[in-house]
């Protein structure tokens, strides 16, 4: 338990500091390279909490696929350096106020409502990692196979609807 | 109880195992693909270091350490530095996952010839094939030149590209093993090899993962002749030393695994008595791979970029979903009419998705041949 408790604090100061890391830093692509690295942090925390499937679900579709898209586009268009920081001149005074709303109501929420969150179960100990598997594997394709047909139908028409947009129609070019 | 202490260390010395044995694996990989293409070639190959040049990759190391580091001035200097450990890496992660054999008694203790059973063992595959992409791409962007970034630009079209079909091919191992950890999909094959069940699914997966390791015929982000060798052309000394041996690694990876899905991995005759002739069943298969993966290099001039993303998106996407398709159909159908030759059904199915598949890329050749507009 302490061991888990060591890695974790471990695990949340580089995923901080990798989160500021991304907001901080003034060269795109070390930005995206920040965010990777709290993708694979998040993803750990996972495996930490028993759910090894969606750890590596995780790294496969935000570390693997879409972060290596997006640093392929940056590196596309050469948007490595942002410009300097432009700021309209009530962006900060806004951003501090809903900063520090959202900062109370989490506190709020932790210290005040922490008793009435209800039972947590502990992840680890709750079920073998395999039957874990089965059990997400039953619940898509069982209980929830509907809704799952449905944001699949969902996920494709987004896709075809992103080809139809970038591409020209064949008229267009002559006229 | 064993104690703790001695569990760490089996894990300290099978890890430093499997590392030592992808370095020299490696170094000798080269010299191996050097002979067999000299071969093939009617050429010698290196016979001067050593009796039959065995020395040759020792030296060729000695020459790469004191070879004189140079990098751009304009590179990402932090990056630069970076990415050949992050295109090495990956490789040797995935060996831990391999079982390179059953459980053997030394020692008077069980020793399990792997170091992690891990039940999502081909998703753990996945990403980290996924993330090897990473190291080639900042490669190319830090070395900040146009023929590295070109390089760059190239391999990470083709890696998404055909992560997509190795993804998907793998699902039909999934299916016919019923697990997702490595060592129940080996002891699944004890009965029959799944290549024999899924011939067009390992083809599938064989394609795409030369097409991940960046070999010949899909070696477009090195390509020689148009971009000087394409992502790592500013590296130089130990740097390019890593690069080399990520590919070479990577090679004996994905062979390694290839045999593991399909090829019934550490199985073989006499290995239930003996498991100890695990890993050299392994060590066989993976040769015989590796060698196939060497004559294609001979034999196969490079694909054209453009040819190179239809076919992956065109023929491979659609095959793998189709194998997919019915595998599950086959499997579903023994499982209601509890009999056997459903199984079949899924090899005579893909052999005709195939079939299908050669038609499909022999017309179109032939009417991008002849069809001048």
């Amino acid at each position: 338990m302490t061991l888990d408790l060591a890695l974790f604090l471990v695990l949340a100061c580089i995923a901080v500091a990798s989160a500021l890391g991304m907001l901080l830093s003034r060269n795109t692509v070390y930005a995206a390279l920040y965010l990777v690295l709290n993708f694979i942090t998040v993803a750990i925390f996972y495996l930490l909490l028993g759910a090894p499937f969606i750890a590596m679900a995780q790294i496969t579709v935000y570390t693997g696929a879409i972060m290596v898209l997006f640093l392929f586009v940056i590196m596309l268009l050469g948007a490595e350096n942002l410009p300097a920081p432009n700021a309209l001149p009530w962006q900060k005074p806004l951003a501090i106020a809903l900063a520090a709303a959202l900062f109370a109501e989490a506190a709020y929420l932790l210290i005040v409502k922490a008793r009435s969150l209800g039972n947590v179960l502990p992840p680890a100990e709750a079920i073998n990692a395999t039957e874990n598997l089965r059990q997400l594997g039953v619940a898509l394709f069982q209980n929830y196979l509907l809704p799952f047909e449905i944001v699949s139908i969902l996920l494709l028409v987004a896709m075809i609807g992103a080809i139809t947009l970038t591409k020209k129609e064949k008229g267009a070019r002559n006229g | 109880m064993i104690t703790d202490w001695t569990l760490w260390l089996e894990w300290f010395i099978k890890a430093l195992v499997i590392i030592f044995a992808l370095l020299i694996g490696f170094a000798y990989l080269t010299y191996y693909e050097r002979r067999a293409l000299a071969r093939m070639q009617t050429r010698i190959g290196p016979n001067r270091a050593g009796p039959y040049g065995l020395l040759q990759p020792i030296a060729d190391a000695i020459k790469l350490i004191f070879k004189e580091e140079l990098s751009p001035a304009k590179a990402y200097k932090f990056v630069f530095f970076l990415s050949p450990i992050l295109t090495l890496l990956p490789s040797i992660v995935i060996g831990a996952v391999i079982p390179w054999g059953a459980t053997v008694h030394w020692f008077g203790r069980d020793i399990n010839l792997y170091l992690a059973d891990i039940n999502v063992a081909v998703l753990f595959f996945a990403a980290i094939a996924s993330v090897s992409v990473y190291g080639i791409v900042l490669a190319g962007w830090s070395s900040n030149s146009k023929y590295a970034m070109l390089g760059a630009m190239r391999s990470t079209a083709q890696m998404i590209s055909y992560e997509v079909a190795l993804g998907i091919s793998l699902t039909p191992v999934i299916l016919l093993a019923n697990s997702m950890s490595m060592r129940e999909i080996v002891e699944a094959q004890r009965s029959m090899w799944f290549v024999v069940y899924q011939p067009l699914g390992a083809l599938i997966f064989w394609i795409a993962t030369l097409a991940e390791v960046n070999r010949a015929p899909f070696d477009m982000p090195e390509a020689e002749q148009e971009l000087t060798a394409g992502y790592h052309a500013e590296y130089s000394g130990m740097k390019f030393a890593l690069f080399f041996m990520a590919e070479y690694q990577k090679m004996i990876i994905v062979s390694a695994i290839l045999a593991v899905f399909f090829f019934g991995g550490y199985l073989g005759p006499g290995e239930a008595q003996y498991p100890i002739l695990g890993p050299v069943y392994m060590f066989a298969k993976i040769m015989i791979l590796l060698f196939v993966m060497i004559w294609v290099r001979a034999t196969w001039p490079r694909i054209r970029y453009d040819r190179l993303m239809s076919f992956g998106w065109k023929i491979l996407l659609p095959a793998s979903l189709a194998t997919v398709f019915l595998t599950a159909v086959g499997i579903l159908m023994f499982d209601v009419a509890k009999n056997a030759l459903w199984m079949w059904f899924i090899p005579v199915s893909s052999m005709l998705v195939f079939a299908i598949c050669v038609i499909g890329v022999y017309q179109a050749l032939r009417r991008l041949t002849y069809e001048r507009v």
